[in-house]
């Protein structure tokens, strides 16, 4: 069973760090659900 | 032939009442949590101008420190004033709110900036004893208005009112009875990137000893938008700017792209000069009052000053080739595509992928100039030192290049990096803010090129979810480059002239 199979993900990633679309995939990969993700950038 | 950078300027403008009334972290809290204790609290919790002038980033931006100084100057910055500070600096200067919102009706045409009687008076005898505002500028100074008219524009008129210590001391007047893109507030905003931009022209022209009339073309790149209902952003802040600053041989445009409008703007630049199009490209920007204090909750909480509390600006020359001033070479530009991808090992090798085409390693490099925020703003808000991260990102693309081994990463960052000190102001932290030293380190030998990175959040403006970076790398002058035809176009028409001369002088001769 995969390390988030069956649950819910809220990704916000960061511009100058890991971008939300990054994170993202690797949810995917790991059976995670994307129910929220987005980029913001803190400067 | 590669064009050059000829100078630079940088300016910042200390804007307290600003941070307050114009920054978003503050209006959208007075609009969701009007009685909140951070409103309450902010008043107390604002720098003076003489702090915000020993400020060691702030002296760094201005030019009188250099970054590597800054480096060896332990946090907290904001306690360790500069001893003797000034205002002026090697770049530009930093300017007190009270003269700034004067420069702001000067740089307004269409008698929407309305400043009450006194304020001006006063304030227009600091200006005159400023060295940069020559009697045209001063010229353009209203007299004034009575307080009462000012506060009816505000009170009934949707003027977008301008405090200075805490005072009404005038306003900005809409611009049109129901257009939203010409309303007080958008107005403002646009004056005061117009104003700061303005001031760094006049600091670029000064600091340089450049001559006005030899500019042709100037791209803004700020994150601003000037335009009516009909055309939203229709421009245009550049030629606006380079009409109040004396630029009568130049137009303009703008160029946008967020946080990387200043790099994508100096490759334009660049390509206009090598290409021929224009002698004397200016790249220019002013800042933002939305990012006053931006980070100012958390300043607060960690026991710090609001840090974000100056508006930034710069401006930059570049010129034909002439031999002796660092190059930009077009060759070796790196960009995100739209079909890089975003994850950061794809971001970093997109930008620095173009020394493949030199055969270049990562480290024959000697400076990376990225996102340059101080890290003092950043850092309590958990934004983490900006800089630094964009330094290990390029390290560990080193690492895995193989141009260094893991453990040289440390070094890497220290010895192909510099410590932040740039304001969050957006597109102002991003790449450029080194560019007044890197002429510098490049003409005093101290280094051999540098590359620079302007990264944009183009998702913000929700159009795309898609990031934008790009770079290009300044390099020490290969020298002899300078246009030196030997002999000169007109020379050429005259001996052709001649020769067709004798032929026809001849075939007359041998008729006869």
């Amino acid at each position: 069973m995969s390390l988030l199979e069956n649950k819910k993900i809220i990704i916000i990633g960061d511009r100058d760090g890991i971008p939300g679309q990054a994170i993202e995939e690797c949810v995917k990969t790991a059976g995670g659900e994307v129910v929220f993700s987005s980029t913001e950038c803190f400067v | 032939m590669n064009s050059v950078i000829l100078g630079s300027s940088y300016i910042m403008v200390f804007a307290p009442d600003m941070v307050i009334h114009n920054g978003t972290t503050q209006t959208t809290e007075r609009t969701v949590n009007p009685n909140s204790e951070y409103l309450k609290e902010i008043k107390n919790h604002l720098r003076t101008f003489e702090q915000v002038v020993g400020y060691l980033p702030n002296q760094t931006y201005i030019g009188n420190i250099t970054p590597d100084e800054l480096s060896k100057y332990e946090m907290p910055w904001f306690d360790k004033p500069k001893d003797g500070a000034t205002r002026e600096g090697k770049f530009g200067e930093i300017m007190p709110q009270e003269e700034f919102i004067v420069l702001m009706q000067i740089c307004d045409v269409f008698d929407l900036v309305k400043l009450e009687k006194q304020f001006v008076f006063d304030t227009k005898a600091k200006l005159m004893v400023h060295p940069l505002f020559d009697e045209g500028l001063l010229g353009r100074i209203k007299e004034g208005e009575e307080f009462d008219t000012i506060k009816k524009y505000v009170d009934e008129e949707h003027a977008e009112p301008i405090y200075n210590n805490g005072e009404l001391v005038g306003c900005v007047k809409r611009a049109h009875d129901i257009d939203l893109n010409l309303s007080g507030h958008v107005m403002f905003e646009n004056l005061v990137s117009k104003a700061s931009n303005v001031l760094a022209l006049l600091n670029l022209v000064s600091k340089n000893n450049i001559n006005k009339e030899e500019i042709e073309y100037v791209v803004e790149c700020s994150e601003e938008a000037c335009g009516d209902m009909n055309q939203r952003g229709g421009g245009n802040f550049a030629k606006a700017c380079a009409e109040v600053a004396g630029f009568v041989n130049a137009t303009g445009s703008d160029t946008r792209g967020f946080c990387a409008a200043p790099t994508h703007a100096l490759i334009e630049a660049a390509a206009l000069v090598k290409a021929g199009v224009y002698k004397k490209v200016v790249v220019s920007a002013g800042g933002s009052t939305a990012k006053l204090g931006m980070n100012g909750k958390d300043h607060i909480k960690k026991g710090f000053p609001i840090l974000e509390d100056c508006i930034g600006g710069f401006a930059v020359l570049i010129g034909e080739n002439d031999g002796v001033n660092p190059e930009i070479n077009l060759d070796l530009v790196g960009r995100h595509t739209v079909g890089t991808g975003s994850s950061p090992q794809a971001v970093i090798t997109s930008l620095v992928s173009s020394l493949d085409k030199a055969g270049m390693k990562i480290t024959d490099i000697d400076k990376y100039s990225v996102e340059m925020q101080n890290p003092e703003v950043t850092k309590p808000a958990g934004a983490g030192d900006v800089p630094l991260a964009n330094y290990k990102m390029i390290g560990a693309l080193a690492v895995k290049r193989g141009d260094i081994d893991r453990k040289e990463l440390a070094d890497f960052t220290v010895k192909h990096g510099m410590t932040g000190w740039a304001p969050t102001q957006g597109h102002i932290p991003s790449g450029v803010p080194y560019l007044g030293f890197c002429r510098e380190d490049i003409l005093s030998g101290k280094i051999k090129n540098a590359m620079i990175v302007g990264k944009g959040s183009l998702f913000l403006g929700r159009m795309t979810n898609l990031f934008d970076g790009v770079s290009f790398i300044i390099e020490a002058n290969k020298g002899g480059q300078k246009k030196t035809s030997a002999i000169s176009e007109e020379q050429i028409k005259n001996l052709i002239a001649n020769a067709l001369k004798d032929f026809a002088s001849n075939l007359l001769s041998e008729q006869e």
